[in-house]
């Protein structure tokens, strides 16, 4: 059988597809439609909280905080409940990481606030201790693309049936609407900042990439 | 048909991918170094502004070793090996000659995108598919290019059955073309809506979904770009620098077909304790175990070729290479088993002990087997005699040094953290602050990174090797001969 497949290049191509491909299929399959459905409560991102994600990705954070909590009690005393399928059905792509360099930040919503989070960007160590996070001064410069968030979530609205503008869920509407939105909704959150020139950066109708990653970071929960 | 002393190989593809190997191998290690650095010493966060962050140059470092040199070797020992084995050279048809050419100037361009956009942080974020839509289909193109390349070269050989090499050089194709079309399913995002940023995507997985691709994927990246090519090189250089036969052509075919057989069912043990199904972490604890069985048998299989031989360990450095790779094979195949056992997983899963075990593979395993591959070739390409053999051998003592001190710290630092996060006092309260669990690794990543500097500095007298060797080594005028002849 083998010594008649490795004279022929065109069956063993096909063989080799067959032994390789045969894992996947029955792997990924069968849970798919299962593993989609979103749990009670769990609804999209906003456009700013979409901005946010953006700039954790941008930047990959991902490389060094893991947004999954594992079902073991040490896990579950320190960052809370332990995680679930549904709770990921909005998460284009998934977070979850790797290496935890860093903590966790599934639920860091729940126990970080607006201006920890600004200590924390601006100078890690001044907050941690210890800390060998490098801090992301220019999370507090650079202008965040709310656009390009605002085309993520119109996407997936289009594409993929993701419930924005729905009863309860969170509004999308038109570009204007949404940027108008954001714009609200950056406004809470520099209130709760010191930085004046992020908060005068907002007024102005800009949101600087630190307001949306932190919009980002409180909607972990 | 035995008239491989008339044909003359064309080698000029080969030589681009050697040069390509070696820039792209100085660039990636050499970021690897600096985020050793970095996580031993902060302040390095800072040298090069919002660029030279740890996390802007993690992934810049994993693409740059996995895809940049890499992938560089397998395809110059793809172009050197193929016309020797098939008994064809390249230079026979002008039309694979084009697709040769056109095969490494994507590919080299698109490497070279994939530094400035990585540099940029456009990244989808998903591990070693973090580029974005456009270089994906740029990707795809010096794939099929690569492709239409072995499928050609294979067309019009003169040597009927195809060596085990090629077998791993087609299962790498086929394998990495499925893997990578399913997993960088992505939807431009401008695109549907008109808004915002062309090269922006979102992926076409949600969640859990997007997670088991993904892993589905990444360790069969690891499978098809680490591994299997890896094989196909050091099953033609061990026995054509040894001068022995391969020790068992049935434990090849055991190995090889075993391989692919099980090795896609592995990337379930980067999902245990998530939220994916039980079955398939279970599946994936399993089949990563079973694993172990055509690991070893390639590994075996090339540790038994030299069986009666061992004396050249003594004097052939670039034996040393190789058979220092195919331990460093066993010793990660080992280890990753027993990283996907549940119980064990509990603990290193998210530690250090995991970037440990792949540089387990990648500096002993593969970056060992593709500079003793360029070693053996670079002299028959070049018909120059190597540079330096005093040079190699110091090289290799130091490498080997310097990997001795990366996996050893790495394994301390990721049971001493998994250890710590689960600690409890008498009270029932976790003892240590995550804080804790990270000022304690100090120590081990200044020895990670003092092992990888190490690492760096024996690549760069690699390098200067090739280099003198090309630019002043004695010229010969017919090929260095073998330890014992070999036919073909």
């Amino acid at each position: 059988m083998f010594h008649w497949l490795e004279q022929r290049p065109f069956f063993f191509a096909v063989m080799v597809f067959l032994f390789v491909a045969f894992a996947g299929v029955i792997e990924a399959i069968p849970d798919f439609a299962k593993q989609a459905r979103p749990t009670v409560g769990t609804k999209p991102y906003s456009v700013l909280e979409l901005t946010g994600r953006q700039v954790y990705i941008k930047d990959s954070c991902n490389a060094c905080h893991s947004q999954l909590v594992r079902p073991f009690k040490s896990e579950t005393d320190r960052y809370g409940m332990y995680s679930l399928s549904g709770e990921y059905a909005y998460d284009r792509p998934f977070l979850w990481g790797s290496k935890r360099t860093g903590p966790d930040l599934m639920r860091v919503g729940n126990y970080r606030t607006t201006d920890w989070h600004e200590n924390h960007m601006r100078d890690p160590k001044a907050v941690v201790p210890g800390s060998i996070m490098p801090a992301y001064e220019h999370h507090f410069t650079n202008i965040a693309d709310i656009e390009t968030a605002y085309a993520e979530a119109y996407t997936v609205k289009a594409v993929f049936n993701t419930p924005y503008d729905q009863e309860g869920m969170p509004k999308l509407g038109t570009w204007e609407e949404a940027k108008a939105a954001a714009l609200e909704e950056a406004k809470a959150i520099a209130a709760d900042m010191k930085d004046e020139k992020v908060k005068q950066a907002v007024a102005n109708g800009e949101v600087p990439e630190i307001v949306a990653l932190i919009a980002y970071l409180n909607s972990l929960k | 048909m035995q008239n491989s002393a008339q044909i003359e190989y064309d080698y000029s593809v080969a030589k681009c991918f050697t040069f390509a190997t070696i820039l792209f191998g100085i660039i990636g290690m050499t970021i690897g170094v600096v985020l050793a650095f970095q996580l031993a010493f902060p302040e390095l966060n800072y040298l090069a502004g919002e660029y030279g962050t740890f996390s802007r140059l993690r992934p810049l470092h994993t693409n740059g070793v996995a895809f940049g040199f890499t992938l560089s070797g397998v395809f110059a020992g793809w172009y050197y090996i193929s016309q020797r084995v098939l008994k064809v050279s390249l230079k026979e048809s002008p039309f694979l000659m084009v697709v040769a050419k056109l095969h490494f100037w994507v590919y080299f361009i698109t490497i070279l995108l994939a530094v400035v956009t990585l540099f940029m942080g456009i990244t989808t974020s998903k591990e070693y598919a973090e580029l974005e839509w456009p270089l994906d289909i740029l990707v795809v193109v010096f794939w099929v290019l690569w492709g239409i390349s072995i499928f050609g070269i294979i067309g019009i050989r003169r040597e009927r059955t195809l060596y085990i090499s090629i077998w791993y050089f087609i299962a790498t194709f086929i394998a990495i073309a499925m893997l990578y079309l399913f997993n960088n399913m992505e939807v431009p995002t401008a695109l549907v809506s008109g808004y915002g940023s062309w090269i922006h995507s979102v992926s076409m997985y949600s969640g859990t979904n997007d997670a088991i691709i993904q892993w589905w994927y990444g360790h069969n990246a690891v499978a098809f770009v680490f591994t299997t090519p890896i094989i196909a090189l050091i099953y033609y250089f061990l026995p054509k620098e040894s001068g022995q036969n391969i020790y068992s052509y049935k434990l090849s075919i055991l190995a090889f077909w075993g391989l692919l057989f099980v090795y896609l069912w592995a990337g379930g043990h980067h999902l245990i304790y998530s939220t994916v199904p039980d079955w398939m972490q279970t599946m994936g604890s399993v089949m990563s175990v079973v694993l172990i069985l055509p690991s070893w048998g390639s590994a075996i299989n090339m540790l038994l070729t030299m069986k009666g031989e061992w004396n050249q360990l003594q004097s052939n450095t670039v034996i040393k290479f190789m058979v220092l790779a195919s331990t460093f094979y066993m010793l990660t195949t080992l280890e990753g088993p027993i990283q996907s056992i549940k119980s064990v997983n509990a603990i290193a899963h998210f530690t250090d002990w995991i970037p440990g075990h792949v540089h387990d593979a990648v500096l002993g395993w593969l970056v060992f087997m593709i500079m003793a591959a360029l070693f053996h070739m670079v002299p028959r390409m070049f018909k120059r005699e190597l540079y330096s053999k005093s040079l190699m051998e110091t090289q290799f003592w130091l490498q080997t040094v310097g990997i001795v001190l990366y996996f050893t710290s790495m394994w301390i630092a990721g049971i001493t953290q998994g250890m710590m996060w689960r600690a409890y006092d008498e009270y029932g309260s976790l003892v240590y602050s995550f804080i804790d669990t990270v000022t304690v690794l100090h120590p081990y990543y200044t020895i990670r990174a003092v092992g990888g500097l190490m690492y760096l500095i024996g690549f760069f007298m690699f390098a200067y090797n090739i280099y003198k060797t090309i630019r002043c080594g004695r010229v010969l005028d017919k090929e260095p001969a073998n330890a014992t002849p070999v036919a073909a």
